[in-house]
């Protein structure tokens, strides 16, 4: 009964084009945020931050940068993983090379260099177009990850070839190395996701957003009424990459604390953030969230359930996982293209009616 | 309305039912246009005057699409200049022409179809915001300011063609007439000086086309708009034209008012066949 | 002549034979892609789950032990007979079929009409899909694949050719399997190429990659020609299997090893059965000759991405690829 647009009019065009225009909604997510910022950091433990709650932050951040590429402007990339390669190596050369410079402003930059990585090679959007441009941003993926495998400058020479984070601090707490604190890795986190998802929706919601939609909706059109195709597409690259980069630097500098690249950030990994993408829901922000957690949980769950509770062995529960990630994303193109983001659109709906449906 | 090209030699006329038309705002001069070896618009010249309804018509497959093209960049003639506004347009890509204040509807309707309608119809303003990808991303400053002022302007054509009830609606929802409505809202959006309207007809009922033909007339009449069609229904284009071109095997056989056209020997064997005796 | 020269060519000629097989993979994608407009990301992940259920069937493996007995707490592991390889060949080719109908009945009949794009997302679902399931079917461990083919170094081509080096030069080395697969990949184009053009199914197979709705209206089964394809794809991905398997042995990298197929077809275009040779040879040889000349300078295994740079390169100058059709936009 509470859930109504009725009686709650918009007398501003601020008021109508906001992210939540149901009070319900906006209630709820300042509840979310509170929750997240007030509660979690007080009760969080090592398991629960290291199993769900970082991964989840930091790949719903990739998913945020991933979704803006494939499910705003139409433009499919397999290179995620390669992208999500240079946030964490340059944010590594950053962190190792200006060690006086305070930590988020290597992510940031990070995000920067990924960015301008990203343009690059979203130049041949303009010409190759849907799959063909799809296998060519595995060049990408295969380019990026053999660079950081190869060239001894990426990883100081180390001489196991992996990059590991040097302890960093934000207002005198640890937030990598071997001293970082749970809670302050997560708050580090989440002010990134946070940021990440405002931004995202800013976006989408106003001129660039629609350029890159109608570029994905139809791209002669789109040209034809005067979006630059060009220009449209590099700013969905480099704003995706710019996310990536982010979520990149946060996976290896605070979540894992050291990397290699190629099982790291392998093609595994940029399918899993496609995944994601798609099960979450395409052009959808909270479907980012959405598809990150699912994924996050999905194998936590069947860890749990499958090995420790039945004592089966690890690899066969691992391909019973792939199986249903494979059956799932199948089951989600037939059913619902547009993800867990758009079964819970359509809960609302019925919400918003019941309980007279018609 | 710009007033730049009041060129004298080519000024203005009034038409039968006096309305006060400018000079000369885009002239196609020889115009050739060849796919491969198929030649689809050959050595074509007209022009088109301010504030006018221009149709062009033909058969099936006289190049009268391909014309559109031309205008709206999507195809660079092989041969041939266009001017607009007194001054040779260069090879330009599409994007280019729309900033020039060309807009256009499509013959298959080419809305964004994961789009709301309002969505639809604001990216009809996309060529006029310029606020930075910064200010974008923070909501404020010039990107607010801009989103709102043309929402004010595009919902002021959502209430002139009547689609305020389905603003929210995903355009995929739509039915074919409501459709092909959004799509002039969204090319009026841009506020074109030239419109170009491709078959904004076909496939109505009466009724529908009895609507849009009132659109048509009154975005000319209230916003002064040169519009430029393309109609198979010979009797809207002979009520709503000033001028038209006749066009068939891609070469121009007919060019005046609609009595003219209609009184030519040409056209007449175009459409209805030449008898051989 | 030149060691170095010598050395040379050897490694053009390895690469040619890698690219046959290249090409091999890359058949089956533009077989579907012509009849369906699919763009299958899963051929290589079938060539594995072929090869796996041969060499399955072969050892007489018991299927989804793995799982029986995690579940049951059972030991099985074989049936404890062995089938020959001809035998079993007959038999994975069944199980492709069966994969075939199944594939189309319970996924692609639901996307009819799709974007190529969802449908492509679709068959890189059905990759992972089929990977979790071949593993846990047959297992995931490094299998050797038998089945006869001779393999090893030619010395008959060694001896033939020592001559025209100096005395460190003992001859070109080349793997007699390789020769196999190249004659084997010449005999399916052209049976390929034959059936498409001369039998009933072929013509029938062409007038649907034509046009869907005018095949189904002069009474053409577009079901009954999507399950041929994909067969036919089962079978060509079986081959793929067989040979690379013999090589390096059945494990998941066999399926990353196909994805080189997808630069191959970007090079080639997709609806072209010579443009997949002529891009798989001309991949083959690249990436070989790359690393060999290049590769030293810049860190080596140059192979991991070599062939999808060249390809994105190439595209941005001819979109449509060597062989594909010059793409007209219209509106």
């Amino acid at each position: 009964m509470f859930y109504r647009e009725a009686g709650d009019f918009k007398t501003t065009y601020a008021d109508d084009s906001q992210t939540f225009p149901i009070k319900f909604d906006r209630y709820r997510y300042y509840l979310v945020l509170a929750v997240a910022f007030g509660v979690i950091p007080f009760i969080i433990n090592d398991y629960w931050a290291n199993a769900v709650l970082l991964p989840f932050l930091i790949y719903a951040i990739a998913a945020i940068g991933l979704n803006i590429l494939v499910g705003y402007a139409g433009q499919v990339s397999l290179g995620s993983g390669g992208f999500m390669a240079v946030g964490a190596y340059a944010t590594y050369k950053l962190m190792t090379s200006f060690p006086d410079v305070n930590i988020f402003f290597h992510v940031i930059i990070a995000g920067g260099i990924t960015a301008l990585v990203g343009v690059m090679f979203g130049l041949p959007s303009l010409r190759i177009k849907g799959f063909y441009l799809a296998v060519s941003t595995l060049a990408a993926q295969f380019f990026l990850v053999w660079l950081f495998n190869r060239v001894p400058w990426f990883y100081n020479y180390s001489a196991s070839g992996q990059i590991s984070s040097p302890e960093r601090t934000v207002f005198g707490y640890a937030v990598t190395g071997p001293n970082a604190e749970t809670w302050v890795a997560y708050l580090f986190c989440l002010v990134f996701v946070t940021i990440s998802a405002i931004i995202a929706r800013n976006l989408t919601r106003g001129a660039s957003g629609r350029r890159w939609m109608a570029i994905r909706d139809m791209d002669i059109a789109a040209e034809i009424i005067g979006v630059n195709p060009l220009k449209a597409k590099l700013t969905a690259f480099a704003v995706s990459s710019f996310f990536i980069g982010i979520a990149g630097a946060l996976f290896f500098a605070v979540y894992l604390g050291s990397a290699e690249v190629g099982d790291t950030f392998g093609t595994t990994k940029s399918f899993l953030l496609l995944f994601m993408v798609i099960i979450g829901g395409l052009g959808s922000i909270f479907g980012s969230f959405a598809g990150a957690a699912f994924l996050v949980v999905l194998p936590v769950l069947l860890k749990n359930v499958l090995v420790a509770g039945l004592g089966w062995p690890t690899d066969t529960a691992a391909h019973l996982e792939i199986l249903i990630i494979g059956g799932l994303i199948i089951t989600f193109l037939i059913a619902e293209p547009h993800g867990l983001a758009q079964l819970w659109r359509v809960a609302k709906e019925k919400l918003r009616l019941w309980p007279f449906p018609h | 309305m710009s007033d730049n090209s009041q060129d004298i030699s080519q000024g203005g006329y009034t038409t039968v039912d006096g309305r006060k038309i400018g000079g000369v705002m885009m002239e196609m001069k020889n115009i050739t246009l060849r796919f491969g070896g198929v030649v689809a618009i050959s050595d074509i010249s007209f022009n088109i005057h301010e504030g006018e309804i221009r149709a062009i018509i033909g058969p099936n497959g006289a190049g009268k699409s391909s014309m559109l093209n031309v205008i709206s960049g999507f195809y660079n003639p092989q041969e041939g200049e266009v001017w607009f506004h007194g001054a040779k347009r260069p090879n330009m890509r599409p994007y280019q022409v729309a900033e020039q204040g060309i807009a256009r509807t499509f013959q298959n309707i080419a809305l964004f179809e994961g789009m709301s309608v309002l969505d639809n119809v604001m990216t009809g303003r996309l060529t006029k915001m310029k606020s930075g990808m910064f200010a974008q991303a923070l909501w404020k400053g010039k990107a607010e300011q801009e989103e709102f002022e043309n929402r004010e302007v595009v919902e002021k054509i959502i209430d002139f063609l009547e689609i305020q009830a389905i603003r929210k609606t995903p355009v995929a929802r739509l039915p074919y007439g409501l459709k092909k409505r959004v799509e002039l809202a969204r090319a009026l959006a841009a506020e074109p000086k030239l419109l170009l309207l491709d078959e904004p007809m076909a496939g109505m009922n009466v009724e529908e086309k009895e609507d849009m033909s009132r659109f048509i007339l009154d975005v000319n009449d209230e916003f002064g708009t040169t519009i430029a069609l393309i109609e198979h229904d010979m009797g809207v284009v002979m009520d709503l034209s000033d001028r038209v071109v006749v066009m068939d095997y891609g070469r121009k056989i007919g060019d005046g008012t609609p009595a003219e056209v209609l009184a030519n020997q040409d056209v007449i064997d175009a459409y209805l066949g030449v008898s051989h005796d | 002549m030149s060691d170095t020269f010598l050395y040379g060519i050897e490694v053009v000629m390895n690469g040619l034979m890698a690219g046959v097989l290249y090409a091999l993979v890359a058949l089956g994608f533009v077989l579907i892609y012509k009849a369906s407009g699919i763009f299958n990301y899963a051929q290589g992940v079938m060539a594995l789950f072929a090869a796996l259920t041969l060499v399955g069937i072969m050892e007489g493996q018991v299927p989804f032990s793995h799982l029986i007995n995690a579940i049951f707490g059972t030991n099985i592991h074989h049936f404890g007979w062995e089938v020959p390889a001809i035998l079993a060949i007959f038999l994975t080719m069944g199980v492709m079929v069966l994969f075939a109908y199944l594939v189309q009945r319970f996924v692609f009949r639901h996307l009819v009409g799709q974007e190529p794009i969802i449908l492509f997302m679709a068959t890189i679902g059905l990759a992972y899909f089929l990977e979790g399931f071949g593993d846990l079917m047959w297992g995931s461990e490094i299998k050797k694949l038998d089945i006869g083919l001779v393999q090893g170094a030619s010395v008959w081509f060694e001896d033939l050719t020592s001559g025209l080096g100096g005395d460190g030069f003992y001859g070109f080395y080349i793997d007699v399997l390789d020769v196999t697969a190249a004659v084997v990949a010449v005999i399916l184009v052209v049976s390929l190429t034959l059936f498409s053009q001369y039998s009933k199914q072929g013509r029938a197979m062409r007038a649907v990659a034509d046009d869907h709705q005018a095949a189904l209206s002069v009474g053409i089964s577009l079901n009954f020609i999507w399950i041929l394809v994909w067969s036919i794809a089962g079978f060509v991905a079986l081959v793929a299997g067989i040979m690379w398997g013999a090589k390096s042995g059945v494990q998941f990298s066999l399926s990353l090893i196909a994805l080189k197929a997808l630069p191959v077809l970007m090079l080639g275009g997709f609806t072209s059965i010579p443009g997949a040779i002529v891009g798989g040879l001309i991949i083959g040889v690249g990436e070989k000759l790359f690393e060999f000349m290049i590769g030293p300078m810049i860190g080596g295994a140059t192979e991991a991405w070599f062939a999808y740079v060249l390809a994105l390169v190439f595209l941005v100058f001819r979109p449509q690829g060597l062989f594909g059709d010059k793409i007209i936009e219209r509106v």
